[in-house]
C-alpha cells in the first residue's frame, strides 16, 4: 500500500422494506483520485454516498475513515426555501465560521467572485452548484463527495464545471467522489469508473472498464466511440459556457 | 368605551402582549422557512390538555402547559424521524391528526376535570386584560432564556434550516439543535397561550413572519422584522379591542392580517 486510505468501505448492505438496494459494496477512496460512480436509475447512487457520510445507516458492513477527514458534500438538490432571504456571502459565511479562510478566497477559486452580494435565490441552476463547491472548498477538503454536480447543465457548462473539479484536485490533493450520469464527461475527468448496480459491477479505468462484459451489457455498445474521447482544454469557458477569450 | 388610563390591567395586557410577540418573530421565521406551520398547530392545541392538567394536579397553569407542550415537542422530534423511514402517509396528514386529536382531548378532559375557576373560552381565544403579574414573571424569565438559548444556537439553526444534511456532514450537532429549537417552541406557546388563545397561537409565529419576509434581505432583519411587526399588531389589536371592546387574541391577529395585506403591495 503506498498511500493511505481516505475512507475504505467493505461490505456495505442495505435493505429498504425487504428490497435489497446495496449488495456487498466494497470502495476505496485514496488521495488525489477523482472516482466517478455511475449506474442506472435506482442502483443504488445516492444511498451509497449517503452511508459513505455516515448521514444513514448501512444494514452491515464496515466503514473506516482516516481519523480528522475533512469532508465536505454537495447534494443532489439543495432545497432552497424560497421565504429565506439570504446572499451568497452570508450562504458561505455560515460555513466559514468553522474555518479560516475567507469567504471572497473560495468565491475567487470557484469562478463566482461577481457573485458575491447576489440573493441566494436570484442565481441559475449552475451558479448555485459553483457557490455550493465555493463552500465545499472552504472547508480545505481532503475528500469532496460531488451528488451528480452536472445536473440541469448544458454540455459546455459541464466541460467547465469539471475542468473546475479537476483543477480543485490539483490544488487541495483531495480525493473526489462523484456521482455522474453524463459517461462522456466521466471518460475525460476521470481516474477510476465504478460501476454500481446494486452490488459494483465492474470497476477500473475509464479506458479499460468500457472493455468489461458487464460495463457493455450496462451501457450497450454506443458507449465505446465515447471511451475515446479525450477532452484537450486550449481554451476558457465562462459560466454559460461561452469561450472566453483574454 | 374604556377611558385610557393607567389602569394596570391595560399594561399588564400590554407588557405580556407585546414580550410574547418580541419571541414569536424570529422563532416563527423558522416555522415558516422550515414550512413546520402545522408543528405550531401541534403544539398550541395540545396547551388544552396542559391546561387539564394543571387543573388536575392543582398547579399553575401555565406550568401544566409548559410541561404538556414540552412533552409534546419531544414526541414530534421522534415521530419526525420515524416518519422519514415510513412514507406511507405524508408529515402534513400526522401533524393534522394530531393536532386535532390534541384538541379534541383537551376539551374532553376539561369537562371532565368541570372546574368552576376556570374559562375555557379565555384559553380558547385568549384573554390578554386578565394576565397577572405571576403570568407577566413567566413571560419576562421564559423570554431570557428563549432569547439567550436563540443567540447562542442561531448560526447552526441556520446551517440546517438550509440543508440540515450538509450541516450533519460538517459536524453539527443537528438532533440536539432540533431537539433545543422543539424546547423553544414549546416555551414560548405555553407562555403565549393564555394570550392569543390556542386556536390563534399559530397565526401569531405565521403572519408577522410572513409579513417580514416581504422587507427582510437577510435572516437577521427577517427575524426583527417579524418582532416588530408582532408588536405592531399587539399595540393595534388592544388598542382596537378596548376600544371596540373586541376580544383581544382575534383583534391581535386580525391587526396582523392587515400589516400582511398591506405589504403585499410593496414591490419586490
Amino acid at each position: 500500500m503506498a498511500t493511505p486510505c481516505l475512507l475504505e468501505a467493505s461490505n456495505i448492505n442495505v435493505t429498504f422494506n425487504g428490497r435489497p438496494v446495496l449488495q456487498d459494496v466494497n470502495l476505496q477512496i485514496e488521495p488525489g483520485q477523482i472516482i466517478s460512480l455511475i449506474g442506472p436509475n435506482g442502483a443504488g447512487k445516492t444511498t451509497l454516498v449517503r452511508v459513505l457520510l455516515g448521514l444513514q445507516r448501512a444494514d452491515s458492513g464496515r466503514i473506516e475513515r482516516q481519523p480528522g477527514l475533512r469532508v465536505a458534500y454537495l447534494p443532489q438538490r439543495l432545497a432552497l426555501d424560497a421565504t429565506l432571504p439570504i446572499t451568497v456571502e452570508r450562504f458561505l459565511a455560515l460555513s466559514a465560521a468553522r474555518h479560516d479562510k475567507p469567504v471572497a478566497l473560495a468565491l475567487e477559486e470557484a469562478g463566482i467572485a461577481a457573485l458575491r452580494r447576489a440573493p441566494m435565490q436570484s442565481i441559475s441552476g449552475g451558479e448555485l452548484q459553483r457557490v455550493m463547491l465555493a463552500r465545499c472548498l472552504l472547508r480545505n477538503p481532503q475528500l469532496l463527495v460531488l451528488d451528480e454536480p452536472d445536473q440541469g447543465m448544458d454540455a459546455a457548462g459541464q466541460q467547465a464545471l469539471f475542468h473546475l473539479i479537476t483543477d480543485i484536485r490539483d490544488r487541495y490533493g483531495c480525493g473526489v467522489l462523484m456521482v455522474s450520469h453524463d459517461l462522456h464527461l466521466v471518460m475525460a475527468a476521470t481516474d477510476r469508473v465504478v460501476c454500481l448496480q446494486q452490488h459494483v459491477c465492474c470497476t477500473g479505468h475509464p479506458q479499460s472498464i468500457t472493455q468489461h462484459p458487464e460495463f457493455l451489457r450496462m451501457f450497450g455498445q454506443p458507449v465505446e466511440g465515447l471511451a475515446l474521447y479525450a477532452h484537450r482544454h486550449d481554451h476558457e469557458h465562462d459560466l454559460h459556457g461561452d469561450v472566453v477569450d483574454d | 368605551m374604556i377611558e385610557w388610563s393607567m389602569d394596570s390591567f391595560i399594561w399588564r395586557a400590554l407588557l405580556g402582549g407585546l414580550g410574547v410577540a418580541l419571541l414569536a418573530g424570529p422563532l416563527g421565521c423558522f416555522v415558516v422557512w422550515q414550512r413546520m406551520a402545522y408543528f405550531g398547530e401541534v403544539l398550541s392545541h395540545s396547551a388544552l390538555l396542559g391546561v387539564a392538567l394543571g387543573l388536575v394536579l392543582g398547579i399553575h397553569l401555565t406550568a401544566g402547559v409548559a410541561f404538556v407542550c414540552v412533552v409534546m415537542a419531544i414526541l414530534l422530534m421522534l415521530m419526525q424521524n420515524h416518519v422519514r423511514m415510513r412514507r406511507e402517509l405524508p408529515a402534513d396528514t400526522l401533524l393534522g391528526v394530531m393536532s386535532h386529536v390534541a384538541l379534541a382531548g383537551g376539551l374532553a378532559m376539561l369537562v371532565l376535570v368541570e372546574d368552576v375557576r376556570f374559562d375555557l373560552n379565555a384559553y380558547l381565544f385568549g384573554d390578554v386584560l386578565a394576565i397577572g403579574w405571576i403570568d407577566l414573571l413567566w413571560i419576562f424569565c421564559a423570554g431570557m432564556a428563549v432569547i439567550g438559548t436563540l443567540l447562542f444556537v442561531w448560526r447552526q439553526l441556520l446551517e440546517i434550516t438550509l440543508s440540515e444534511e450538509i450541516a450533519q456532514v460538517e459536524g453539527v450537532p443537528v438532533k440536539r439543535i432540533r431537539l433545543i429549537y422543539m424546547l423553544l417552541m414549546a416555551l414560548v406557546v405555553a407562555i403565549a397561550v393564555k394570550i392569543v388563545g390556542v386556536l390563534l397561537m399559530a397565526s401569531l409565529l405565521v403572519i408577522p413572519a410572513a409579513v417580514a419576509r416581504r422587507l427582510a434581505r437577510t435572516p437577521e432583519q427577517m427575524a426583527v422584522l417579524a418582532s416588530l411587526a408582532g408588536t405592531l399588531a399587539v399595540i393595534a389589536g388592544l388598542g382596537a379591542s378596548l376600544q371596540w371592546n373586541l376580544p383581544a387574541g382575534p383583534a391581535i391577529v386580525l391587526a396582523a392580517a392587515v400589516m400582511f395585506v398591506a405589504v403585499q403591495f410593496k414591490p419586490l
